[in-house]
């Protein structure tokens, strides 16, 4: 036997509430990793090259507020901008579809390439899509969800425009970091609804990375006292101020974050108490055969701490398998495409462990270590 | 020429303080215990037999007096050296056993020897010695509730003489025994102090038990009568 057995064969001692207590564990520690995996979904800002040369461009006022046609070729007349395409949020309705899992933009279709490089089709799709002025590309997660093929009629109604659209499948692209969205063609949009020229935003490619922070104040300065004056940002500030907007969803979840430790806390604590105050004689018989102090303060705390760091390996890994296995887009309807336990989070929730055991284990070391032999076997005698 | 006591004890004195009251266990208690002695503390309950073998035994502090074992007075030992003196100087036997119910017999009596230097092979050597010594190495891998009464105490013994120290101290070691376990465990005691040279000190309410003894003390109040 050496010190190791010793505290692994105490901890055990009482497997029933071992295993309950590393359960507890366990089983908040994974409500914690999902909670932050699914808030990291909410609030991750694109980070690829595409997304930090693109630059959005909103009426100052707000998001809702459009912007006029003839800022386009303002814009496109500012050096270092490689490409403007207007890019018009469309909220349509989708057959009875109570809550839509994908939006869809209008835009200019010969803008895909130069602005959304990354969203992958065959040559021909994307001829396609620039000729036919009705036609639509979809992005491959809606197009498995509805079944969707090249050559469909999808129809939508429009919540925010006076009009319904009836669109042609003509592309299904993938590779985006949103592979769900429907997008069409600007003109149709304009057309159908009677905008006259009328954008939702302007999506706008910098030639170059160097060049982002400088288009974006020209683009600002540009239409300074004008009656639509802009905002201009790069596509991360433009997500991370969408994602603002989420400030209460944030707070909730933190809350909830919160509650989970702060009750894991307790209850872990609780156990700990328990477990000690079972062994008060056992630990003043240790005490009397010559075991220290501080030794008797690390046996607790390896016990507390081991316990909480199996409950932390069957919590933070059944969460890293569930959310790496399993197919989560289609487990929440496309509502989250991907959930990822980083090592960030893991480590988050190491930590929450490691302080845990530490915690937990304090109160019951503090009367041990003050608890005098006499009065220990007294607690039997 | 008479050897130098083991327990050399001057003017010890023990007063607790309930809430205003103060309770006087021991009241200038005097006494020398030499090499070899199986002595038997007797007297009824309250008496401060069983103070008095705390204090003995490093497990707790007098309100005055000195306490040389060994020529170390114990008195003057702060927390962490009293635990090294423990664990080198004395041996514990209890009324209750005491023994980690999740360790074998093996492994109780190898407790001690965890604070120790010794290697995983000359540990073993030395269980098994205290183990043979109290006749139960066929018990080594038994749990205390595997064992009887009159075992688990036996185990408890081997614990205490596992780090062959000089002082064995045995609160009621037959107080949970039946007359037979009894007369078993307090003729291993006597044996330890007659064949091996151990000073053991036994509190003890019953006559009988304190008749293996070599000599026996009273104490009444505090004090010693006899």
């Amino acid at each position: 036997m050496n010190i190791g057995s010793f505290i692994i064969k105490n901890a055990l001692r009482n497997k029933r509430r071992a295993a309950l207590s590393i359960l507890s564990v366990a089983v908040s520690l994974f409500l914690f990793v999902s909670l932050l995996v699914v808030l990291r979904e909410f609030t991750i800002p694109p980070e690829d090259i595409g997304a930090a040369s693109r630059i959005v461009v909103r009426n100052k006022i707000s998001l809702a507020n459009l912007l006029p046609a003839r800022q386009r070729a303002v814009i496109e007349r500012i050096p270092g901008v490689a490409g403007v395409s207007p890019f018009s949020w469309f909220g349509g309705k989708y057959k009875n579809e109570e809550h839509m899992t994908f939006a869809q933009f209008a835009m200019d279709p010969k803008l895909l390439r130069p602005i959304f490089g990354e969203a992958k089709m065959s040559e021909a799709e994307y001829q396609a899509f620039e000729k036919d002025q009705t036609s639509c590309i979809v992005g491959k997660l809606t197009a498995q969800k509805y079944r969707l093929k090249l050559g469909d009629r999808i129809p939508f109604t429009s919540t925010i425009f006076p009009c319904s659209l009836e669109l042609k499948v003509a592309g299904i692209y993938s590779g985006t970091i949103d592979d769900r969205n429907v997008l069409f063609h600007h003109k149709y949009l304009d057309e159908a609804s009677k905008l006259n020229g009328m954008v939702g935003t302007w999506w706008v490619k910098a030639a170059s990375i160097e060049d982002v922070s400088r288009v974006v104040a020209e683009i600002n300065q540009a239409f300074a006292n004008s009656s639509a004056e802009v905002r201009a940002e790069t596509e991360r500030t433009f997500q991370l101020n969408f994602i603002s907007m989420l400030g209460s969803v944030k707070l909730f979840i933190y809350s909830i974050c919160t509650v989970v430790v702060f009750t894991l806390l307790l209850v872990s604590a609780s156990t700990m108490s328990m477990a000690i105050r079972e062994r008060f004689r056992e630990l003043a018989i240790l005490k009397a055969l010559g075991f220290q102090r501080h030794e008797l303060f690390a046996f607790i705390l390896a016990e507390s701490f081991g316990l909480a760091a199996i409950g932390a390996l069957l919590g933070i890994g059944g969460a890293w398998a569930l959310f790496s296995h399993m197919n989560i887009a289609k487990m929440t309807d496309n509502i989250l495409l991907t959930l990822e336990v980083t090592p960030r989070i893991m480590a988050r929730a190491a930590v929450v462990a490691a302080a845990l055991g530490i915690i937990a284990s304090i109160a019951p070391s503090i009367s041990v270590t003050r608890m005098s032999v006499v009065d220990g076997l007294k607690t039997l005698d | 020429m008479a050897d130098h006591p083991v327990v050399v004890i001057r003017g010890l004195s023990k007063i607790y303080q309930q809430g205003e009251i103060n309770v006087t266990a021991l009241n200038n208690v005097s006494m020398d215990i030499a090499p070899g002695e199986f002595l038997a503390l007797m007297g009824p309950s309250g008496s401060g037999k069983s103070t008095l073998l705390h204090i003995i035994a490093g497990i707790d502090r007098p309100t005055s007096g000195e306490c040389y074992v060994q020529n170390i007075d114990v008195t003057e030992l702060n927390e962490s050296q009293l635990a090294d003196w423990r664990n080198q100087n004395v041996g514990f036997v209890f009324q209750t056993f005491n023994l980690i119910p999740v360790l074998t017999a093996y492994e109780n009596v190898e407790l001690p020897l965890l604070l120790t230097r010794l290697s995983s092979g000359q540990r073993r050597k030395q269980v098994r010695t205290a183990l043979e010594l109290v006749g139960l190495a066929d018990r080594e891998r038994h749990l205390p509730r595997q064992l009887s009464g009159g075992q688990e105490q036996r185990v408890a013994i081997a614990r205490a003489l596992v780090t062959d120290p000089r002082l064995l101290v045995a609160d009621e070691p037959t107080g949970n025994l039946d007359s037979h376990s009894a007369q078993e465990v307090l003729g291993i005691l006597q044996s330890l102090s007659r064949t091996v040279g151990k000073t053991v000190i036994m509190v003890t309410h019953d006559p009988k038990a304190a008749a293996f003894g070599s000599r026996s003390i009273h104490l009444e109040k505090g004090e010693l009568t006899e």
